[in-house]
């Protein structure tokens, strides 16, 4: 079966839910595959956890949630601690190396790690496309869409004004992650 | 030209479809997990010259819809849990003046405020019992974006044609998860047109039974007057206690449904052939069936599914058709029983059925549905 699962998981206002959606536009707009994009996050609009869902695959998708991840982006240490549980043996986790310093030390995973948030802040010039350096991260480790697919999905879903930020932001993602994984 | 698609929220796909049904008219008063609704639409109503009004509380939206349906608009509004327990006397209201309109309510955990983000399917007895006396009931559950898109067309079209409120009621999974939208073009999907009267306006009765169960509603500003009340009428729609005339049209109303059940419900039916296990799934539940019994086929177990895509009026038919051939029957659900009360009563015993019930604001998984799959001997 092609099911393909991604898990973006962190805290409110990280932007993970806005990467999930990318990421599955990506693959059902831009890459012809099927995709389902879902979401649970708690009351508070900054701040708790949040979880944003993606099922990738060439046949229609029945349960629209997660059942074994393939990969998992965790921006906090707590959304690391719940939500490596169903991570597939020999799945792929990446982390923020600042805000994830404890790094789970039972399952076999290919942990990717690098300053992603600083990235954004440092790199690109501006924290708030961290989740599209994430997501451009998340493109180069799970090869699901194409680089320029993934590319034309983030820059359909921007306003104007940002297309080059995000641009930036998508294109050091991609390539940090290549180089963190090497 | 191909078609034009996009990937949308289920309530963000819920507005296009009012929009596509001809919708002209939306008040509501906004709350998690229904709110794109009301996003979508206070964009999009005004630019094709419609109104979109936001109302101090859900009572007031219920109030304003069937008053602009009155006027002639096609109206829906959109709310949740709590709103929906607010709007059921006016939704009583709607259903005895037989007003046409959309109720679309997204199912989040409860009873009261509940778990505003947590998915829930615990409202389906509230579509049919919420608002007090008999009433005609239809409410569909959709189980993916474009199906709620399609649905809330399919809506409109029954308020119009049966006269009568329609809900919608996608659970808060269907509502907010993502996928990609084909948008028919214009044309493609059939819009009932409502059935405006053919006699001028002194001769005008609003339930004017002679022609037929459901009368032709006028238009207010359209030259035609007429009472409109909550008491139980005549056809002049001036209130009555007759006792004939008042059990008539009690009857009538039922019948407008009743009598029309093969044209209303809808359902799905997955590998039900040779079927020994019948899961009963709707709304997003229904997803977690379908892996469900995919896995246990690959397992040689011979299991199907009955999807509800119509949940009122139920499909008694059908279910006891199933009960008649299958060895049991498995019920996931989101809340703590209510579809499997109707199961039970259409399979008069004659075959177990199986709840699985939860509402903790997590969805039913595939497993726990195959591990009750094998529980049917």
């Amino acid at each position: 079966m092609s099911r393909y699962e991604l898990r973006f998981s962190g805290s409110g206002g990280q932007g993970l839910i806005t990467a999930g959606i990318i990421m599955a536009k990506a693959a059902s707009i831009y890459e012809g595959k099927q995709a389902v994009q879902s979401q649970s996050y708690g009351p508070e609009a900054r701040g708790g956890s949040s979880k944003s869902e993606v099922i990738i695959s060439d046949e229609s998708i029945d349960y629209p949630k997660a059942t074994a991840v393939d990969a998992l982006l965790a921006m906090t240490q707590e959304a690391c601690d719940k939500y490596t549980h169903d991570l597939k043996e020999g799945g792929i986790l990446l982390v923020d190396s600042d805000l994830v310093p404890k790094l789970p030390t039972t399952g076999n995973f290919k942990i990717i790690s690098f300053p992603i948030i600083n990235t954004a802040k440092n790199d690109v010039g501006r924290e708030i496309v961290a989740n599209i350096v994430a997501l451009g991260a998340m493109v180069a480790l799970t090869g699901q869409v194409s680089r320029e697919n993934a590319e034309k999905a983030v820059l359909s879903s921007v306003p104007e004004a940002f297309i080059e930020l995000n641009r930036k932001a998508f294109s050091i993602g991609f390539e940090k992650a290549l180089a963190a994984s090497a | 030209m191909s078609k034009k698609v996009a990937f949308l929220q289920g309530n963000e796909a819920a507005a296009h479809g009012a929009l596509y049904a001809g919708c002209d008219f939306f008040a509501g008063y906004p709350i998690t997990p229904s709110t794109e609704v009301s996003e979508v639409l206070s964009a999009e109503l005004p630019k094709i010259g419609g109104k979109f009004m936001q109302m101090e509380d859900e009572i007031a939206a219920m109030a304003a819809i069937l008053g602009a349906s009155l006027a002639g608009a096609k109206v829906c509004t959109s709310t949740s849990g709590p709103g929906l327990s607010l709007k059921q006397e006016l939704i009583g209201y709607g259903c005895i003046a037989e007003i046409p309109c959309v109720v679309y309510n997204v199912m989040r955990g409860g009873p009261s405020t509940g778990m505003p983000t947590g998915p829930s399917q615990s409202d389906v007895m509230s579509a049919k019992w919420g608002t007090h006396g008999d009433h005609p009931a239809i409410c569909l559950t959709p189980a993916s974006v474009q199906e709620t898109y399609e649905e809330v067309i399919r809506a409109f079209n029954l308020a119009e044609k049966y006269r009568t409120p329609v809900m919608v009621m996608p659970d808060e999974i269907v509502a907010h998860m993502r996928e990609r939208v084909v948008f028919p073009e214009k044309g493609e999907i059939a819009i009932v047109p409502r059935k405006s009267p053919t006699v001028p306006p002194e001769q005008y009765k609003p339930y004017d039974t002679s022609f037929g169960d459901v009368p032709p509603l006028a238009a207010f500003g359209s030259g035609y007057k007429f009472h409109v009340t909550g008491l139980n009428k005549m056809q002049d729609g001036f209130p009555t206690t007759k006792a004939d005339v008042v059990q008539a049209e009690e009857e009538r109303q039922i019948r407008k449904v009743d009598a029309n059940i093969d044209d209303i419900v809808t359902f799905e039916e997955y590998m039900l052939d040779d079927a020994e296990v019948v899961v009963v799934a709707y709304g997003s539940t229904s997803r977690s069936a379908r892996f469900a019994v995919n896995v246990a086929r690959e397992q040689g177990i011979k299991a199907g599914m009955f999807r509800i895509k119509t949940f009122w009026p139920f499909p008694d038919k059908q279910i006891k058709a199933l009960a008649a051939k299958v060895k049991g029957i498995v019920i996931p659900e989101m809340n703590l029983g209510m579809c499997s009360l109707e199961l039970e009563r259409c399979a008069q015993g004659k075959v177990p059925v199986l709840g699985i019930f939860r509402v903790d604001g997590e969805p039913i998984n595939p497993d726990q549905i195959l591990a009750k799959i094998k529980e049917v001997k």
